[in-house]
């Protein structure tokens, strides 16, 4: 029981991670088709920049509240910048954006691993963060509680901003059909730098959040980017309960997997899983309905 | 230079001289790369040179599966480095129980393992066995992935994300499975090569050899293709899946195909590769490496004939060059090629001189003069009408990416 236990949270705090790292992808990426590589690399920019912060202020639990936004503002501006400068231009080849900005993502690494060194970083966890809290005989450490609480707020918080708001009305509606949108009075060219200012920030919140787990890197970004990327494929395009249905359900398939067999052969199960699955659904688990052809 | 494997008659095919003709043009341009590769480059470069220059074709082995699936057929093929690694490691396996001597344990196995050579290893020891593997298991795997993949329709950036996700799991599943694999070393400290010593600088030139005349093979397959009825086929699924399938084709079985010959292109690069440069890791497969091999064929043209082959062989040289001098230059110098080449110059180097020609030749402009770069700030259509189905290789190739 307690094994079982352990394993779903193990789970679910992967999911969580994943899901931080997928949430602006699946927005990016179900409204304008494009591929972002340099998505990891804005997670890695938000996590130097809570490096930088702790270095400046000092105390931990103040940078990283300040970390939280700011790590947003980063990553978000990098997506705009990323947006205006050459992805507005490629609309038309939304393959080949994924090679654009694998090169961007080359330049940013090597930017990082110039001013910041090849070696490792680490940024102290909080004392409020630090220990583990017991729960039903388990330890559960806090940093992965916090993490799952942050993953949670942010997809509330998107949800909410997506239903509710007039920029969320627009991104739906350009998702939904963009020359209806278009049509309609909707901007759909300011609605995609917003959107991808949006989903850029969320990678450099989950670049922050990434600092609690562990030391970072440069190549911190290529080792979640994969990950992210399979799943907004298993979740589905468009809506942000398939990427949070896809995170969880990854997370906790490649936990078990982890615990059955290794690690290394996990992530294998996990590619043949999700190959099996794309059989069944091709379109991933949600889709918003549209009369083009399959 | 090849000519733009164009596959519409030109409109004044009759008025041009012999030597313009297409057929002329590109079984000549191969002759020249056979005679540059074969007689030249043997004679000018040094021992050591030249080994290089046989690494290199290995990796423009890949190019040219490259060009065929992703330039003529549209699909991203991101994990190559997966193919490449099968084919290395297969043959990396052979050569270090062929090292071993019959019924002996390749070294790496007593230092990390229990000295057991796993079952799997065994048909290995056998050198036919190991050909035929080298050739099959790629395809097959490609098959394998292809039929599920494509036969459910998923495509575009579905199917490259998938293709990259097998490259980063096999990556794993090698650094992993150190007992059996080598871990993160990888193979190496192979002396033979099908019982030739690769100690001996003559045999290293007879590697050379190999892989030069292997390269002018593949290239001539694709050649062949290209022209076929297989390879119309590909490009009109490229172009407009959903028009080839109500003409009653069945677009998954040319992707199919298509991908399956790429990978068994780049298991026999990865083959090449192994016992040319002497070492074959997990570095050589995994996201970054596979994406890698991309930026060549992006350079030379990627529906070009022989622009993923000079582009893959450029690209290689010059990081050699740089590299070793700037490793941090490099890197930049990589990531900037990626982003001016195909955000600027979709088509390539390779399709520079036709641009040029037709800029030149302006008054009979042809529905294929539109501008490379789709101007500036157009709004996104994905599924604007398909181009006009007599327009030349080099403007079908700047849609590549739309149908894909």
């Amino acid at each position: 029981m307690d094994a079982l236990f352990s394993q779903l949270f193990a789970g679910l705090s992967l999911g969580s991670v994943l899901l931080l790292a997928a949430l602006g992808l699946a927005l990016t990426f179900g409204q304008m088709g494009v591929i972002n590589m340099a998505h990891g690399e804005f997670m890695m920019a938000g996590a130097y920049t809570a490096f930088v912060l702790q270095a400046l202020i000092g105390d931990a639990g103040v940078s990283l509240l300040v970390a939280l936004p700011l790590g947003f503002l980063v990553g978000g501006l990098l997506g705009l910048l990323l947006e205006v400068t050459l992805i507005s231009r490629m609309y038309r080849r939304p393959l080949d954006t994924l090679l654009v900005t694998f090169g961007v993502a080359l330049v940013l690494q090597q930017l990082a691993r110039d001013v910041f060194g090849a070696p490792n970083v680490d940024v102290r966890a909080p004392a409020w963060l630090q220990g583990a809290v017991p729960v039903l005989g388990m330890n559960l450490p806090r940093t992965r509680l916090f993490i799952l609480a942050l993953a949670v707020t942010c997809v509330v918080v998107l949800a909410l901003v997506l239903k509710l708001t007039p920029l969320g009305r627009r991104i739906r509606a350009t998702v939904q059909n963009r020359d209806l949108a278009e049509a309609s009075g909707v901007s759909t060219r300011a609605t995609d730098r917003l959107t991808f200012f949006v989903g850029s920030g969320v990678a450099g919140v989950a670049g922050v959040a990434l600092t609690l787990l562990g030391s970072i890197g440069p190549t911190l970004g290529t080792s979640y980017v994969v990950d992210a990327f399979l799943v907004v494929v298993v979740g589905g395009i468009g809506q942000l309960k398939g990427a949070v249905v896809a995170a969880f359900s990854l997370g906790l398939l490649q936990a078990t997997f982890e615990y059955s067999t290794t690690a290394s052969l996990a992530k294998v199960l996990l590619f043949v899983v999700i190959v099996a699955f794309l059989q069944v659904r091709p379109q991933g688990l949600v889709s918003v309905r549209t009369r083009s052809l399959a | 230079m090849s000519a733009p494997a164009t596959t519409a008659p030109a409109p004044n095919a009759a008025a041009r001289p012999w030597w313009r003709h297409p057929r002329v043009r590109v079984w000549g341009g191969f002759a020249l790369a056979a005679a540059v590769l074969l007689g030249v480059a043997p004679v000018v470069l040094s021992d050591f040179r030249l080994n290089l220059l046989a690494k290199f074709l290995c990796l423009a082995m890949v190019a040219v599966g490259i060009g065929l699936a992703w330039g003529r057929g549209g699909m991203l093929v991101l994990g190559q480095g997966v193919f490449f690694g099968l084919g290395g490691y297969l043959m990396a396996m052979h050569m270090k129980l062929a090292d071993a001597g019959p019924g002996g344990v390749p070294d790496f196995m007593l230092l990390y393992g229990d000295g057991v050579v796993p079952a799997w290893w065994e048909p290995l020891r056998d050198p036919v066995v190991t050909v035929l593997a080298i050739l099959l298991v790629p395809a097959g795997v490609a098959t394998l992935l292809g039929l599920a993949v494509f036969r459910r329709r998923v495509r575009g950036a579905y199917f490259a994300i998938l293709s990259q996700a097998l490259a980063a799991a096999f990556a794993i599943l090698l650094v992993g499975q150190q007992k059996v694999t080598g871990g993160t070393n990888g193979l190496n400290g192979f002396r033979s090569f099908f019982g030739y010593d690769l100690a001996d600088p003559v045999n290293k030139r007879m590697l050379y050899y190999v892989a030069a005349g292997v390269l002018l093979v593949m290239v001539a397959v694709v050649r062949l293709l290209m022209v076929s009825r297989f390879g119309e086929l590909l490009v009109a699924v490229r172009d407009q899946e959903n028009r080839v399938r109500f003409l009653g084709y069945d677009p998954a079985n040319v992707k199919v195909v298509a991908y399956a010959v790429a990978a068994c292109f780049a298991g026999v690069g990865g083959a090449l590769f192994a016992p040319v440069v002497g070492i074959v890791s997990p570095a050589d497969v995994g996201v970054i490496p596979s994406i890698g091999f991309l930026v060549g064929v992006a350079i030379g043209g990627r529906a070009t004939l022989l622009g993923p082959v000079l582009g893959a062989i450029a690209v290689s040289w010059a990081q050699t060059g740089l590299s070793e001098q700037f490793p941090s230059f490099w890197t930049y110098f990589q990531g900037a090629l990626f982003i001016l080449v195909v955000a600027f110059l979709p088509n390539g180097f390779a399709t520079l001189g036709g641009l040029w020609r037709r800029r030149r030749g302006a008054a009979v402009p042809g529905p294929g003069d539109a501008p490379a770069d789709p101007p500036a700030g157009t709004s996104a259509h994905a599924d604007d009408p398909g181009p006009d189905p007599a327009q030349d290789a080099a403007t079908a190739a700047r849609t590549a990416g739309r149908h894909a």
